[in-house]
């Protein structure tokens, strides 16, 4: 019995997730009673593995193939199906990037069983391991338990287990050859590329004022802007309001647009999906507008106003004004 | 090219939602139902691509008998015909995918679309289980697809506002993220056609498949617990301002 650690590198650098997950592994091997190893897949993986290497785990596995140089997820399911077959661990966790969801449901799928993605928490007792998810983005959570077999698949949220937690400690490297043939990737990957180049970098600004979907309609946002002008601070938004073309992509904030710590982060008509959050909760100071007192972003907000944003808005533009 | 775009129905964005007593789910009874966000604009992408290259959309639900309404307006806004397998809604994704899998199989499509990610469940997983229960190559998270002579091409989005172009061969199943294109309305006529337009209702026992065992289970859910002190004001709202910016400026000095 053991738990597995699947890092993610790109290029040779390590996704920031994946030392939350081998902090989580460590974690859940102390609770657990069982050893904790780590892989990583990839080519020329001397570097990493040997970074693994000085961490507290019983073994590092380095699973080496020229075919796992660019991501697939053909080779990468094929890969670790082989390899958690041969290790048979009982729990495999991996952080919950997009390239992990883009392969443990296909991983998963091929053994037989269903992953608990976006786990949040866990408690651990008596050897019987209870996860945590979120469901209704946010609003609800869930204590999910596996049932049947091992290997027990998982991923972990961004920000659910702390980088800062890493053992260190020494471990022995492992080389896995896996068998994977040309023919089995069935997708191309293309070169990795972005977009225009951004003409506004809120990554600077000192204050924010982030616009989401209680606006209701594109006509509403000057609203948001007149406080943003009054606050002195670059005007941003949340994802659904970007996708419907209210506002320019180079303004969205989260895990697929801009992530931003300024001093003052004000979150107007945002609930706080975690893809939001991850881009926003290093501010200094959060304030949130929301009407529904149960948004999961007063969770994260120093002050709120709980209210009708077309009543509170309007208000809060006026005391800055006086306050100036 | 057949096209199949899986849509789910979920509880309405803004519905408030209360724990029902059994602790398993939340309280249904006075829900109203909506199509999850993401499976719109999968929809969405179906119905351009079968406009660009011809052929034919149908929409893929399973869902108890409610689902029906959201099947019709997808019917409305141009598929051409709807699979409604009728089972109380599933919890676990690899169970609802083994479904999907079941009543798409015979149909072999060329392309199935699915939306990212569940508002209610949020795996983010039913898709790309979908596509290895089929034997089909995938792409997730995708933000624009094009038809080849020999497949097609999509653009995957990745953290940061990287993306990466990737190709296939058709059959293939792409999970959809929202905004990749603009939403329709259905047109009155849309809604008139949508009448008289096939809707098969299978249930899982016709479509051959018995209950296996869950290999997750939910044992509770509940709304989570606050750990964070947020200074909150409520009220009248020029007060609450009023407050608010008095704490900006003289507790936390940001403005
Ligand atoms: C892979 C992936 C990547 C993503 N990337 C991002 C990202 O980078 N950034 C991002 O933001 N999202 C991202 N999302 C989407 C994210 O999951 C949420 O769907 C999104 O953040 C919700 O936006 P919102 O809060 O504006 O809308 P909603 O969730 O609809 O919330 C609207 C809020 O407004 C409140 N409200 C309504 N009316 C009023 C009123 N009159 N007064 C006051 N309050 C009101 C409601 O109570 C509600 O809380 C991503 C999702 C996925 C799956
Ligand atoms: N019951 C269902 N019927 C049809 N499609 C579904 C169903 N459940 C999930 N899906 C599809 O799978 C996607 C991902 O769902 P999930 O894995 O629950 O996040 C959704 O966006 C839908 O396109």
């Amino acid at each position: 019995m053991s738990i597995l650690a699947v890092m993610e590198q790109r290029g040779g650098a390590w996704n920031r997730m994946s030392s939350e997950t081998l902090a989580a592994a460590q974690q859940l091997a102390r609770e657990l009673n069982q050893p904790a190893s780590a892989a990583v897949l990839g080519r020329g993986l001397e570097g990493l593995a040997g970074e693994l290497a000085s961490r507290q785990l019983e073994k590092v596995f380095a699973v080496e193939h020229e075919l796992l140089q660019d991501y697939t997820p053909d080779a990468y399911t094929k890969a670790l199906q082989q390899l958690i077959t041969q290790v048979k661990p009982w729990l495999v966790l991996f952080p919950h990037t997009y390239q992990v969801r883009d392969f443990l449901p296909k991983l998963a799928t091929s053994l037989n069983r269903a992953a608990v993605t976006d786990v949040i928490a866990h408690r651990a007792a008596g050897g019987e391991l209870i996860l945590v998810r979120q469901l209704f983005q946010g609003k609800v959570n869930a204590d999910i338990r596996f049932s049947g077999e091992p290997p027990y698949l998982a991923s972990l949220q961004a920000g659910a287990y702390r980088a800062d937690q890493v053992a260190a400690g020494s471990a022995a490297v492992e080389r896995f050859a896996p068998r994977i043939d040309a023919s089995d990737i069935r997708t191309r990957p293309l070169e990795l590329f972005r977009e225009s180049q951004r003409t506004v970098d809120l990554g600077s600004a000192e204050i924010i004022v982030s616009v989401g979907r209680g606006i209701q309609e594109a006509a509403n946002i000057p609203l948001v802007e007149k406080l943003a002008q009054a606050l002195g601070g670059e005007l941003a938004a949340s994802r659904p309001i970007c996708d419907a073309g209210w506002l320019p992509m180079e303004r969205q904030v989260g895990s697929s647009g801009q992530t931003v710590s300024p001093k003052l982060y004000v979150a107007v008509g945002i609930s706080g999906a975690i893809q939001h959050l991850v881009g926003m909760k290093g501010s200094r100071t959060i304030v949130a507008v929301n009407k529904d007192a149960n948004a999961p972003i007063f969770e994260i907000a120093d002050y709120g106003i709980v209210g009708d944003l077309f009543q509170v808005v309007p208000e809060l533009i006026e005391a800055v004004q006086k306050a100036k | 090219m057949k096209i199949f775009a899986c849509i789910k129905q979920v509880p309405a964005r803004d519905s408030q939602l209360r724990i029902a007593s059994s602790g398993q789910w939340i309280e249904e009874a006075d829900l109203t139902y909506e199509i999850n966000e993401p499976d719109a604009y999968s929809l969405e992408e179906a119905l351009q691509l079968k406009e660009k290259s011809g052929g034919e959309v149908v929409v893929l639900c399973a869902g108890p008998a409610r689902a029906a309404q959201t099947i019709r307006e997808a019917l409305a806004k141009g598929a051409d015909r709807a699979i409604h397998i009728e089972e109380a809604a599933l919890l676990d994704p690899l169970a609802t995918a083994r479904l999907l899998a079941a009543a798409a199989r015979s149909e072999a499509p060329d392309l199935i679309l699915t939306g990212l990610q569940s508002d209610d469940m949020g795996n983010g997983q039913t898709g790309v289980i979908l596509a290895e229960l089929l034997g089909l190559p995938h792409a997730s998270i995708v933000m624009q697809v094009e038809k080849k002579d020999n497949g097609i091409r999509v653009k995957r989005e990745l953290e940061d506002g990287w993306f990466q172009h990737v190709e296939m061969p058709l059959p293939a199943l792409l999970t959809i993220q929202s905004g990749i294109n603009k939403l329709r309305y259905a047109t009155l006529m849309g809604i008139k056609k949508a009448r008289s337009k096939e809707i098969r209702r299978v249930t899982a026992a016709e479509l051959g498949m018995a209950a296996s065992a869950a290999s997750i289970v939910m044992d509770k859910i509940y709304l989570p617990e606050r750990t964070k002190r947020t200074q909150l004001f409520e009220g009248n709202p020029k007060e609450a301002a009023a407050q608010l910016v008095e704490k900006l400026k003289f507790e936390a000095r940001v403005i």
